[in-house]
Parts: C-alpha cells; sequence; structure tokens
C-alpha cells in the first residue's frame, strides 16, 4: 500500500514538473506575473511528492517488503538498518530516485531561495529545472521503475553486494549526486539567460552562489569515493581513472572552470558566453556520465546492470538536453555583448589560463576514457588507454595551472605586474626549492616526478600564504592594524586562499605516493614483521561471527623501537549468501602517514598472508580536498552575495510587484 | 563567421552522439570479441619472460592453454587473482599471463604479493601483442587450442560461474581428441 502511494506520488510528481516547465515559461514570455509564479509552487510540490516516494521505497526496504522486485534483488533480513536503508541508492533504479531527489530539493531551494531574482528570470530558471525533472521521471516510470510488485513474494532477498556494505559508500551516492545535480541550476541559468538574451554582472553574482554549492558537494563525493576505494579494496590505491571515476571527475573539472571563470563575468563583465557554456558543459557532463555509467557501452568495475532500453531513453534525454541548450546557444550566444577588452598578464588573464588548462584536463580525461568508443565505431581495433595515458597527459597538463595558483591571486585585475607579482613571491621559490631538496634526501632520490610533485605543493601552499600577508600588510604596520585587516578581508578571499591552500595540501599527499613502502609476508602467530621502524607482531587469527558474514579477524601489535604503538585487527570478511569475500583494512594514521594493514588468504597450518604498507603523507590528499571544499563553503558565506542581493532589491523595487498569491 | 564559431560546441556534440547511438545498437557489447578473431589463428608472438624464461606462441602449441592478460596497475585484475589461483592450483589449467603495458618490477610485486597462478609471464610492456589479440582492458582472458587458434576470449575479471560453465566445459571439451 505505501508502495503504491510512492509509486503514484511519482507519477503524480511527473505531472507537475510538466505543468512547472510549461507554464511559467509562458508566463514569462507573456510577461503574466500570475503563470510565472506557477514555478515556485510546482517546484515546492514536485519536491515533496518525490521525497514521498523516496520515503516509500524506503519503507519498503526497511519493512523487508519481499514483494517490490527492487527490494528482492537488492536486500535481505539479514543486512543490518543501515545498509537497509543506504541499499535504495545502491541499485540503478534506487539511485534514480536518489537523483531525481537531489533534482527536487535543488529545484525547491531555488524556489524558496529565489525571491530577489527578476520574476521573468526566475520562472524561466524554474521553468528548465522542471524539464530536467520531467525527463528523468519519465526515464524512471518507463524504464526503472523501482515500485513494481511481483507475486507470489519471495521468501527473502538476494542481498546487497558486500563490498557496498560499508559506511564510506553509504554516503557516498549522495554527495556526489548532489553536485551532479546541483550543476542544473547553472545549466538552467545559462539557458534561461540565453532564452532573455541577457548576461550581466548580476547574473553571474547570482549563480555563483549555486555552482560553488554543488561544486563543494561534488568535491565532498569524490573524496569519499576515493577514500572508500583506498581503504576497501585491500591495497592502497585512492584513484584508478576507471569509466565511472572519470564521469565525475570531468564536471568537477569543467565545474572548477566556472567558478572561476564567473567572477570575471561578475567582476569583469566580460567572457560571458564562455561562461554560459562552461555552464552548460557541466551539466552536460553530469548527464554524459549518466549515460556511461548506466548505458554498459563501457566496461567498468562500477558499472551498474545495463540494458539497452536505458541507454536509448538517457541518449534521447542527452539529445534534447545538450543538443537543445547547444543550439540556443548557437542562436543566442554571439549576441552577447563582452564588456572590456583585457590585458593577458592581469588577474582575469590569470583565470583564462585556468580555464584553458582545465578544459583542456577534462577533454584529456574525457578522450582517454571515450577512446575505446570512438575507435570501435570506426571499425578500429579495440584498444585500451588506462593508467599510464592519464599519467603522462593529464599529470603534465597540470603543472602550468598549479604554477598559475600562485601568482594569479597577486596580479590585480585590468593591467597586472607580473614581474613584480613574481618578485613578491621570492619566498615561495625558496619554499618550493628547499621541499625539493628535502624531498630529495628524505627519499634518496626518488622518482624525479615525485620530488618536483613536493615543490610545486610548497609553492602553491607558500604563495597562498604570501598572498594573504599582503592583503593584510604583516609585518609592515602595525599588528592591530593587521588584525583589523585580516577581520575585514572578505571571506571570498579566505575561501578562495583555503582552496588553493587545500590543493597545495593535495599535492604532496599525490606526490608522497610514489614512496609508498610495502611488506607482504606469509605469517604466524608469533611472527615479527618489521616496515618502516614499526615492528607488526602478527598474534593470531579469530573467527567472529558479524549480521551477515563471518569474519577471519586478525590481532596485530605494532610497536615503534619496543614502544608500543597500537593493537589493530585487520580482518576478513565471508558473505555466505553471495559467497563472496571483502576485506576489512586496519589503516593507524598519524596524519603524516598511515600504517594500512590488510589480511590475506590463510590456509589450514594457520599461515596467513600479511599485507602491510607504510604509505607517507597519503591521508593529505583527502585533508587537502576537504580544505578545498571547505574553502568552497567560506566563500559561500560572504556577505557580497547577501548585500548585493538586498542593494538591487531596493533599487528595482518600484519595477516588482509581488506576484498575486506569494 | 563569428556565428559558426558558436555552432562548433553543438557540431561536436552531434558528432558524440552519433558515436553513442552507435554503441548502443543491437548486437554490440564491449564485452565481445569482434567475432573475426574467433577462431582464427591467435596472432605471433615471443616475448622475454618475467624470470628470464620466454614466452612463445609457438612453444604453446600441442595443448589447449589460457593466456590472461593482466596489469599491476589494474584493480579488476587483483579481484580476478583467487579464482585464477584456483584454475591454477586445483583445476590444473595451464595459464599463461602477458603483463601488459606494465612495469615489469610492478608486476613482479603483485605476484609475490598475491600468488602467482601463471606457469609462464611474457612482457608486452607497449601494448603490442595485447594490440594484435585486440585487447580492450585488462583483464582479459583468452581460450587457445592445441593448434594455437582463439576459441573463446573473456572481457574483465573471470568469476567462478564464468569458470565453472563456460570455461572448464570448453577446456574439457578441447582436450578430447
Amino acid at each position: 500500500m505505501i508502495t503504491e502511494l510512492g509509486h503514484f506520488a511519482l507519477i503524480l510528481a511527473l505531472c507537475v514538473s510538466l505543468v512547472q516547465s510549461v507554464v511559467p515559461l509562458v508566463g514569462a514570455a507573456r510577461g503574466n506575473l500570475a503563470w510565472m509564479a506557477v514555478g515556485r509552487n510546482a517546484a515546492l510540490a514536485e519536491f515533496a511528492l518525490i521525497a514521498l516516494a523516496l520515503a516509500s521505497l524506503m519503507h519498503a526496504y526497511i519493512t523487508n517488503d519481499f514483494s517490490v522486485i527492487n527490494v528482492i534483488e537488492n536486500s535481505h533480513t539479514d543486512k543490518p538498518l543501515l545498509y537497509q536503508i543506504t541499499g535504495v541508492w545502491g541499485n540503478h533504479e534506487g539511485s534514480m530516485i536518489l537523483w531525481v531527489f537531489m533534482l527536487g530539493l535543488c529545484s525547491a531551494a531555488l524556489a524558496l531561495f529565489s525571491g530577489n531574482l527578476p520574476p521573468a528570470l526566475r520562472a524561466r530558471v524554474l521553468a528548465v529545472q522542471g524539464m530536467i525533472a520531467t525527463g528523468f521521471l519519465l526515464f524512471i516510470l518507463f524504464t526503472s521503475n523501482p515500485f513494481l510488485r511481483t507475486w507470489p513474494p519471495a521468501a527473502n532477498g538476494q542481498g546487497l553486494n558486500p563490498v557496498l556494505q560499508d559506511p564510506g559508500l553509504a554516503f557516498h551516492p549522495p554527495f556526489l549526486y548532489l553536485g551532479y545535480v546541483g550543476f542544473s541550476i547553472g545549466f538552467a541559468f545559462a539557458v534561461a539567460a540565453l532564452i532573455e538574451g541577457r548576461v550581466d554582472a548580476a547574473w553571474a553574482r547570482w549563480v555563483r552562489p549555486w555552482t560553488l554549492a554543488s561544486w563543494c558537494a561534488l568535491t565532498i563525493g569524490i573524496t569519499m569515493g576515493s577514500w572508500w576505494s583506498y581503504y576497501t579494496l585491500g591495497w592502497g590505491g585512492w584513484w584508478f581513472w576507471d569509466p565511472v571515476e572519470n564521469a565525475s571527475f570531468m564536471p568537477w573539472l569543467v565545474g572548477t572552470a566556472l567558478i572561476h571563470s564567473s567572477i570575471v563575468v561578475e567582476k569583469r563583465d566580460t567572457m560571458k558566453s564562455w561562461t554560459i557554456l562552461l555552464a552548460i558543459i557541466t551539466f552536460s557532463l553530469s548527464l554524459v556520465g549518466t549515460f556511461l555509467v548506466r548505458s554498459g557501452v563501457l566496461t567498468s568495475v562500477h558499472a551498474f546492470a545495463t540494458d539497452p532500453s536505458r541507454g536509448m531513453f538517457i541518449l534521447l534525454l542527452l539529445l534534447v538536453a545538450v543538443g537543445g541548450s547547444l543550439t540556443l546557444y548557437a542562436i543566442r550566444a554571439p549576441s552577447l555583448k563582452g564588456g572590456g577588452v583585457f590585458a593577458p598578464i592581469s588577474r582575469e588573464g590569470a583565470l583564462v589560463l585556468n580555464n584553458l588548462i582545465l578544459s583542456c584536463g577534462c577533454a584529456t580525461v574525457f578522450l582517454g576514457t571515450l577512446y575505446p568508443l570512438f575507435l570501435d565505431a570506426v571499425g578500429g581495433p579495440k584498444l585500451s588507454v588506462g593508467f599510464p595515458f592519464f599519467n603522462r597527459t593529464f599529470a603534465p597538463l597540470m603543472v602550468p595551472m598549479i604554477l598559475a595558483v600562485g601568482v594569479g591571486p597577486m596580479l590585480s585585475w585590468k593591467r597586472g605586474d607580473l614581474l613584480g607579482a613574481l618578485q613578491r613571491l621570492w619566498a615561495a621559490y625558496i619554499a618550493a626549492v628547499l621541499a625539493v631538496l628535502l624531498a630529495w634526501y628524505l627519499t634518496h632520490g626518488g622518482p624525479i616526478l615525485a620530488v618536483l610533485g613536493f615543490g610545486l605543493s610548497a609553492w602553491t601552499g607558500v604563495a597562498v600564504i604570501v598572498e594573504w600577508a599582503e592583503r593584510v600588510k604583516l609585518f609592515r604596520v602595525g599588528l592591530g592594524d593587521t588584525l583589523r585587516r585580516a577581520i575585514h578581508t572578505p571571506r571570498a578571499a579566505y575561501g578562495m586562499s583555503l582552496a588553493h591552500f587545500g590543493l597545495a595540501v593535495s599535492i604532496a599527499g599525490f606526490s608522497a605516493s610514489a614512496f609508498d613502502v610495502a611488506a607482504i609476508n606469509t605469517v604466524h602467530a608469533g611472527s615479527v614483521v618489521k616496515l618502516a621502524g614499526y615492528e607488526l607482531h602478527f598474534v593470531g587469527v579469530q573467527r567472529v561471527p558479524g549480521p551477515n558474514f563471518v569474519a577471519n579477524r586478525s590481532t596485530v601489535r605494532i610497536t615503534r623501537h619496543g614502544q608500543s604503538v597500537a593493537v589493530v585487527h585487520p580482518e576478513q570478511r565471508f558473505f555466505a549468501l553471495q559467497q563472496t569475500t571483502t576485506s576489512e583494512t586496519s589503516i593507524r594514521t598519524n596524519f603524516l602517514s598511515d600504517l594500512y594493514l590488510a589480511l590475506g588468504d590463510g590456509d589450514a597450518a594457520g599461515n596467513w598472508t600479511l599485507r602491510a604498507y607504510w604509505k607517507p603523507l597519503v591521508p593529505w590528499i583527502w585533508i587537502g580536498a576537504i580544505i578545498m571544499a571547505f574553502g568552497g563553503m567560506v566563500s559561500l558565506s560572504d556577505r557580497r552575495w547577501r548585500v548585493g542581493v538586498a542593494a538591487r532589491a531596493r533599487r528595482t523595487a518600484p519595477v516588482l510587484q509581488p506576484a498575486p498569491g506569494e | 563567421m563569428r556565428r559558426a564559431l558558436f555552432l562548433v560546441p553543438l557540431a561536436l556534440f552531434l558528432v558524440l552522439a552519433g558515436y553513442f547511438a552507435l554503441a548502443l545498437r543491437p548486437g554490440y557489447d564491449p564485452q565481445m570479441l569482434p567475432s573475426a578473431m574467433i577462431d582464427k589463428e591467435a596472432p605471433h608472438f615471443d616475448l622475454a619472460g618475467l624470470n628470464g624464461k620466454r614466452l612463445a606462441l609457438d612453444a604453446l602449441k600441442g595443448n589447449p592453454v589460457l593466456i590472461n592478460f593482466f596489469a599491476s596497475w589494474c584493480v579488476p585484475c587483483r579481484q580476478e587473482q583467487p579464482v585464477l589461483m584456483r584454475l591454477a592450483t586445483r583445476e590444473h589449467v595451464p595459464l599463461y599471463g602477458i603483463d601488459y603495458k606494465d612495469n615489469p618490477a610492478n608486476a613482479a610485486k603483485l605476484l609475490a604479493q598475491l600468488g602467482d597462478p601463471y606457469r609462464r609471464v611474457g612482457l608486452d610492456p607497449d601494448g603490442h601483442v595485447g594490440l594484435n589479440f585486440g585487447v580492450y582492458g585488462v583483464p582479459e582472458t583468452y581460450v587457445l587450442d592445441a593448434t594455437g587458434h582463439i576459441r573463446k576470449r573473456f572481457v574483465g575479471p573471470l568469476t567462478a560461474e564464468e569458470v565453472d560453465k563456460q570455461l572448464l566445459p570448453l577446456l574439457k571439451a578441447l582436450n578430447k581428441p
């Protein structure tokens, strides 16, 4: 009964989203405020209905309703409650419900917090959101409906893939989807601006917070995914250039370019058509990613069960959404007037460089991911590109950008003084050289690229600090004055510094992964393994039953120079239902390095394989990414967004009439 | 002219959509070997080996064998490892590895770490042999009959089910005179 309610709610959401995509648009074209106002209420109603649908699907999972096919295929009575809930999005159909839920959430947030927008723009933006929702709701209802029943009900379910039964993966999709889907707002703003034929600084100011918020969510989502694969796959890798990972990384790259180029639109009233194009491409890449993951055209470790009719449907959606918006772009963008001309050596020039490199980086990843597909279509040989391709193309491409991250913020708008900026960054050179020498010394001359990576990291990190010190005139005016300047520095500037600093931290983490130390040994009770100054005492293995698995839990005592450090329990879990073994690693971190232990197979005589790694600075990869996302949030809290808004509302107040019923 | 420039993104997208549509055509399956390779003689190779012992196609003829393409940078290969170990130790299947676009030192480390199921491992650092076989990505496993003809290809990690239902029956059939 509740399942049917959810099903009907979803159908009703489709009807509402149809209304939302048509009525406000017509209203905006005719100048009818009442019709325009429909957008807001429709968006709120649509969100409530999708939330109801999601809640009813969760209900079916929690109550183990094995007459629902989706529950049979993905759940089991033995599964812990957390994974009964998160199992909802551990499969194709349920994850699509989460996808439209996030879309509804974004539309509702937009409807609630856009009262200061001109009514026509607001109506058009919400209408575009409604169109996207319509497309995806049709997709769910016609090809991927999770509410279908079967009779007679099954006695029990088939369970969730054990690898997915993990807290890290439980919360990774919601963030990832929020990021993906959040970019739809920038897309909707871009399309609405193209319909209106007007892009100005105010437009950029409205779009930026939404783009920034989605970017933060996507950053967190990707970070969680990477962290998950690190601790769960049992050998300590954290990025594999897998098509599915690339599908999330490409919108991130272009989204990063977008949040930078929209600054140029806001401050200099130029680069408009480029920014619009980026907004369209960012969301289009989210859609392409959805297509790649769910249509089965590429092989991937993460792939969902695929079905050609779904692929065809998403391709049609792509054609309508991306093809439609790019057609509109081709018609309208040429008439968007750019503002001032700009010099290559200036803040905006640096941002253009950033945009160029990030776009090229994205194109590289795109080609690498889709190469097999392209080649096959023209009847060429089947060829694969893996890790080596990306490491050789993408990584070098990022080097000039990282160098520019240090210099760009030091340049002023319109005309910058590159030489002056480079002179004022003397501390950063020294830091970079010292970091390279230190890394060279500590690692006894490790891989040259990794050693240089530390230099890049130090360069960026110190350049960020230098920029901040200049801003507050550290040591050049009195301490009180400096403090006052530090307090009055806009949060957006702090956000930028934090995000760039986070990048520096992550680069150090990436570079350090070249210096992992591994010890793979066969051990038995009483064995001692030496690794990077630690002694690992293998105590033994116990069989421990879990809720839906049986574990071989080992006990390892870690000491350093005889001093006790920790006792850890890496284990192997066997899930009888799926006949699958997963590895539960033990990671002992001190934030400078990880001690990573994974238990391998054992034999009857009590010999076990113990894989131990010492991974210097690896936690910095994720710490840096979280700092980046945090920087984005700090920037979001800037007064500018609110102050600017209030000032504009006052200015335009006489023109605006409150819509009836609002 | 300026207007034409703004048509470029649309044109690029339409080309891309065309490729996507081709990939969705009925019968296309990234997991499938183009039928051209099946029942053809395997491409000739003679590779330097991991432990100094060369791996050459001619030396493998006479018995049905498995050739597994793998690499140390490949995650699904690790997933497949237990199945390969079972094939080698319990089923005594002649399994040969080709280390694809990889650094031999890393491969040696991987095998030391997870166990070595291969009778011999050939090194294919440039991926030339993989290219000739039509390797799409690693891991891939090929079944060669006694005359060196490719009889079957498995794309992606071998699963226990594939081994039981397809691979072992096929090998049994091939081993019968």
